[in-house]
């Protein structure tokens, strides 16, 4: 039996590797997930993490991982042959923070996918944060104010207390056509986002 | 349908705790709240998958990827190893990226304010895929150590960042290697937040004189080991 590497912080300097555009290389991968030939409703997430005193938390690597609008995640593991899976989208994305703490993803909206029970989640996305000052990363999820039916019986947002639900929720909104969802993180106080032992 | 399997958690006797309630007592990055158990889902047995041919050629040499008007300077070294899981079964089709300092002890970031001459054959950064049998080898510079913005001289020992994705998003792993004999590993907040004396000295890169190439590189070997699965599938 070998036990597990442990986790080491990911630093200040990640940038010219995890986020190579920003030394003018290829993003590998980045922030826009989506093709104008991916499936379904595409969003935008405007997302924001900021410390216990309301400071931007900079710089942090933020990624997410989602199933396409199908309910269908790009993976073997995912056998269904049964649901069509998005040649187009590939379900992952990651992006750095700004000063401001700021992060955006270009994506769709995923389809809902079964629990171990195969009743069905709600819809959500998958996050992970690593940051400076942090020696391991967290984990997170999203979910959206518009599945009020699907989130009510969610079996993970139900393990959460129903006062901490709402840190989970991403709000909708919709200006000139652009749906976006503003997804806020917090990692201490009052708001204090909730995080899983995934 | 079934999920094969899921994963077996996350070893906090080798990981660092995510809020040290000692050393980060006041800290606003923390969080208070205890962690809340996810069983897995779909969601997270699954995650990214990134195949050999996702990545250019040459992206594992170091001493190559950057050069401009010559060649980086500082010791050449072989970094090589395996990716495993916890009942030891190699992993193979695992992305591995890295990151370090140049010889001097300086990124070649925009945010490093260090006192160091950029080396401007080198970045310092590489990808590489496990093959197989999990194995992966980089060329590279040994990077040098750097002083920390606090502290009465505190400098952080020479190391290499690792991150990997494995088979599934909670198999995700960020990490760093060090050198062995490092007298600078003693004082690391960093290496000494691991609460286990044996998961430190895991994360120290074995010395091995067959593992480099001869007259050319010294040989380094850092095994990882990600997260098992459980042995009782999920049935539905």
């Amino acid at each position: 039996m070998t036990k597990q590497t442990a986790s080491q912080t990911i630093g200040p300097f990640f940038h010219h590797i995890l986020i190579p555009r920003e030394y003018g290389q290829p993003d590998f991968p980045g922030a826009t997930m989506v093709t104008p030939q991916t499936a379904g409703e595409h969003i935008r997430i405007q997302g924001r993490i900021c410390d216990g005193d309301g400071q931007p938390v900079d710089p942090a690597l933020i990624e997410i991982w989602q199933a396409d609008a199908n309910g269908r995640y790009a993976h073997s593991a995912d056998t269904r042959a049964e649901i069509e899976q998005d040649k187009n989208f590939t379900g992952f994305g990651r992006a750095v923070t700004d000063a401001e703490g700021r992060f955006v993803f270009d994506t769709v909206k995923p389809g809902a996918v079964p629990d171990p029970g195969n009743a069905l989640q709600a819809p959500h996305i998958n996050v992970t944060i690593f940051a400076r000052g942090m020696d391991v990363h967290l984990f997170t999820r999203l979910y959206f104010t518009d599945e009020n039916e699907a989130n009510a019986i969610d079996p993970v947002l139900n393990s959460v207390a129903q006062t901490r639900r709402p840190t989970l929720l991403a709000t909708r909104s919709e200006d000139g056509g652009r749906i976006t969802y503003a997804f806020e993180i917090t990692m201490h106080g009052e708001n204090e986002t909730v995080f899983f032992d995934a | 349908m079934t999920l094969e399997h899921n994963y077996k958690p996350r070893d906090w006797k080798v990981h660092p705790p995510v809020t040290d309630a000692e050393r980060d007592a006041g800290n606003p990055r923390k969080p208070r709240q205890p962690m809340v158990p996810l069983s897995h889902t779909l969601s997270e047995i699954t995650g990214p998958v990134y195949g050999h041919g996702a990545l250019a050629s040459g992206d594992d040499d170091l001493t190559r990827n950057a050069v401009r008007n010559g060649e980086p300077l500082g010791e050449r070294i072989i970094v090589s190893g395996r990716v495993l899981d916890e009942d030891g079964r190699p992993l193979p089709d695992a992305l591995i990226e890295i990151w370090q300092a140049n010889a001097a002890g300086r990124y070649a970031h925009d945010g490093d304010g260090h006192d160091a001459p950029i080396d401007p054959n080198f970045m310092g950064t590489g990808r590489c895929v496990t093959d197989k049998d999990g194995r992966y080898r980089f060329t590279t510079i040994r990077p040098g150590s750097y002083p920390l913005p606090f502290g009465d001289n505190l400098w952080r020992p020479a190391h290499i960042h690792y991150s990997l994705f494995g088979p599934s998003f909670v198999s995700r792993l960020i990490t760093q290697s060090y050198f062995p004999g490092d007298p600078l590993l003693e004082f690391d907040a960093m290496y000494n937040s691991i609460p286990d004396q044996g998961a430190r000295d895991r994360l120290i890169a074995t010395f091995d004189r067959h593992a480099g190439t001869p007259g050319f590189a010294l040989g380094y070997v850092f095994d990882i080991v990600l997260r098992g699965r459980n042995a009782t599938p999920l049935e539905s």
